[in-house]
């Protein structure tokens, strides 16, 4: 249950080696003993977000998660409900992808869709049924503020986090009555593993800058946060530059 | 679903940890039982007014039954002070019909909004502790449904004395209390004669106390949780007992039994959250502080202003906004003055801010479990959630558990399990009888979740 104060007792995430998610577990788990769920795919790194939570204290255990294959969803989440009530779950997983291949080349696009939607929405369908069950819990999906308007330079990712943020947005009126919160996250350009090599816009955070925010929207049980703050008023007027404009501005 | 069934979001009086549950009204007996038996994976939990501060009344994702509809008095026998109640009859309720046939609730919280089936599982104290002990004292016989669906009559003496001191203060774990048997005190008036003091610090405030606390019938101590240094602690003492008729000015001589408590009005959903900060808590303690008299002996006062201050505003927990709050109530043994010390020092130096800031000395405990009241320092401050209150609560804990002490699990809403098992020794003694009760934990509450109860 979470308490109180705000601190859960139990998170699952998805995207077990997110750099955000892994972010916003060590950040809980800075107040409170946890127990952790990491749905991930097995690999080296998952082994070493393991061991690194095992030293915050963590109770960890792993579910195999392959968010390309939605038939596998219903299985992973049982697993990963079966040891109690989850208190927060991170939908953190996503692919950025080569922005330029994503729009030419066939496969490239269906992979970000796949990924960063259709397995967004497929995980949240469940894991409203799961929340339902048991009358409480946070929800946390990260989305992007490459959603809130379409850029040249990554837009294919853009749409897929348009389509993930309205499904979530609505989940959010939809779990209500059932005792569930849902936060919507918008962070701007945060410097992880995907994004290394590109040029840091404006407003840049780390993934420990997103998790304050997260661990705040959890627990005040805000339901729309971006990251940084003062990006929702940034967002709020670039929507509504005209686009000759929009398109030379150095976003 | 059918008509007595509803889905609702519940908190508790501190309106933090909303969760989710199907909501049985006006129950019955039979429909309680019937419940029980069809009670599903997340089980099922009796609440009453919902009063406790967390998350005792709560059940996310299962069933919570509304014993409030559940609200016969069934008789009042005058002579000997015995009533026969539905667990659903608020202490509100029971004052009102039991005052004219001269009977006096023996055991008040800081509220009469409390169900007799709440007061039983938190086993509710007052300002009368040191003298009378808390609520299941003075239970002479109680009807609870159990998992298996069936009606169990208990006494405290009888063959199932095990599973009647587990339900006095067993959080409602070990079944539904559906009926009870009270002995209530003869009262010659619903009157107090108050004596009124100001201590200047904690030592001066702790001195008084300990001297002559055993000459009241009611004693308790509103204390200033915002200054620090010389006048930490600093204090208004309020003591009394029972007026007598001959007592009474005349004006109240010819009407000692009148229920005088009015309710003034119900403050509105409007109150933003931050609106208790340390500027206006150190407004109101400094006010509350002066308006008290140095020293007063002998005031008459009515029920309202001498027990339930509070029940003048209704739903006045919304005064905190929507973040809500605590309520951290602990007591430590006598001997352990220091520690005492260190946690209103604590309390004051952390930046947290309380206007509800009681302090009181309990008597002996009783042969409950879990039963929160043991003889030592007992005190509670109303903190609003904010960041930060985590560190407070876990130093605060320490220190209690430093003392061998321990908090009171109806105010309680953040501790973990095992802080918990450190502070009631006589847990897994609860838990056997629990666990040979109900089995499969067919009772079972958000708070019973958070601390593996």
């Amino acid at each position: 249950m979470i308490d109180a104060v705000g601190n859960p007792q139990s998170v699952l995430l998805i995207g077990g080696t997110s750099e955000i998610g892994l972010a916003v577990v060590a950040k809980f788990a800075a107040t409170t003993r946890l127990r952790v769920v990491l749905a991930a795919r097995p690999s080296d790194r998952i082994d070493e977000a393991v061991a690194r939570l095992r030293r915050l204290r963590c109770d960890v255990t792993i579910v195999p998660f392959d968010a390309r294959t939605p038939q596998t969803h219903a299985a992973t989440l049982d697993k990963a409900f079966a040891d109690g009530d989850i208190d927060v779950t991170v939908v953190a997983f996503g692919v950025l992808g080569d922005q330029e291949k994503a729009w030419t080349d066939l496969g490239a696009a269906l992979e970000l869709v796949d990924v960063n939607y259709t397995a967004a929405v497929s995980v949240g369908v469940l894991l409203g049924r799961k929340l339902t069950e048991q009358g409480h819990g946070s929800l946390v999906a990260m989305s992007s503020v490459a959603g809130e308007r379409a850029r040249r330079s990554n837009f294919v990712y853009g749409s897929t986090k348009a389509g993930m943020d309205v499904f979530y947005s609505g989940l959010t009126e939809a779990l209500r009555p059932a005792g569930v919160h849902v936060a919507v996250v918008r962070p701007g350009f945060v410097h992880t593993r995907m994004t290394t090599g590109l040029k840091a816009a404006p407003l840049s955070v780390t993934p420990e800058q997103v998790a304050e925010v997260v661990v705040d929207a959890v627990r005040r049980r805000r339901e729309l946060v971006w990251a940084p703050a003062p990006l929702r008023f940034v967002m709020s007027a670039l929507r509504h530059v005209p686009r000759p404009i929009f398109r030379r501005l150095p976003v | 679903m059918p008509q007595n069934l509803s889905s609702r979001t519940l908190t508790g009086w501190g309106r933090t940890s909303p969760t989710t549950a199907t909501v049985l009204t006006d129950p019955t007996p039979e429909s309680i039982a019937d419940a029980v038996r069809g009670a599903g994976r997340r089980g099922i939990l009796a609440r009453g007014l919902g009063r406790a501060y967390g998350d005792a009344a709560q059940n996310a994702g299962g069933l919570v039954v509304d014993m409030t509809g559940l609200d016969r008095v069934h008789s009042i026998d005058a002579d000997g002070g015995v009533v026969v109640v539905d667990a659903g009859v608020s202490l509100d309720t029971l004052m009102r019909r039991a005052l004219p046939f001269g009977l006096w609730v023996p055991v008040l919280p800081g509220t009469r909004q409390v169900t007799v089936g709440g007061a039983i599982a938190a086993d509710i104290h007052g300002k009368n502790h040191h003298v009378a002990g808390s609520f299941g004292d003075h239970v002479l016989a109680m009807d609870l449904v159990t998992a298996s669906g069936e009606t169990r009559t208990l006494t405290p003496d009888g063959p199932e004395s095990d599973l009647f001191w587990a339900t006095v203060g067993g959080m409602g774990l070990t079944g539904i209390v559906v009926r009870a048997t009270l002995r209530l005190e003869p009262t010659e008036s619903a009157y107090f004669v108050v004596d009124t003091e100001r201590a200047a610090d904690l030592d001066d405030l702790m001195a008084r106390l300990a001297a002559d606390d055993d000459a009241y019938t009611y004693s308790v101590a509103w204390f200033d949780s915002v200054a620090t240094g010389a006048s930490m602690g600093r204090a208004v003492l309020t003591r009394g007992w029972a007026a007598r008729r001959d007592d009474l000015p005349r004006k109240l001589r010819s009407d000692p039994l009148r229920f005088d408590a009015p309710k003034l009005f119900t403050a509105p959903p409007v109150f933003p959250s931050g609106l208790l900060n340390r500027a206006t808590a150190r407004a109101f303690n400094e006010v509350w502080f002066r308006k008290a008299p140095a020293e007063r002996r002998g005031e008459v006062q009515n029920i309202t202003t001498f027990f339930h201050p509070l029940d003048i505003v209704g739903e006045w927990n919304r005064v905190y906004g929507a973040r809500g709050f605590l309520q951290y109530q602990f007591v430590v043994p006598f001997g352990e003055e220091d520690a005492f010390r260190r946690c209103v020092a604590a309390i004051a130096d952390s930046g947290h801010v309380s206007c509800l800031n009681v302090l009181k000395r309990f008597g002996p405990g009783n042969a409950a479990p879990l039963s929160f009241p043991a003889p030592g320092w007992t005190l509670a401050v109303d903190l609003p959630a904010g960041p930060g209150l985590t560190t407070l609560c876990t130093t605060l804990d320490e220190l209690v558990l430093g003392a061998g002490g321990r908090i009171y699990l109806a105010k309680d809403s953040r501790v973990d399990a095992n802080t918990l098992a450190r502070m009631y020794p006589r847990l897994d003694e609860w838990r056997k009888v629990r666990a040979a009760a109900d089995p499969h934990g067919v009772f079972v509450s958000d708070l019973a979740r958070r601390v593996s109860l």
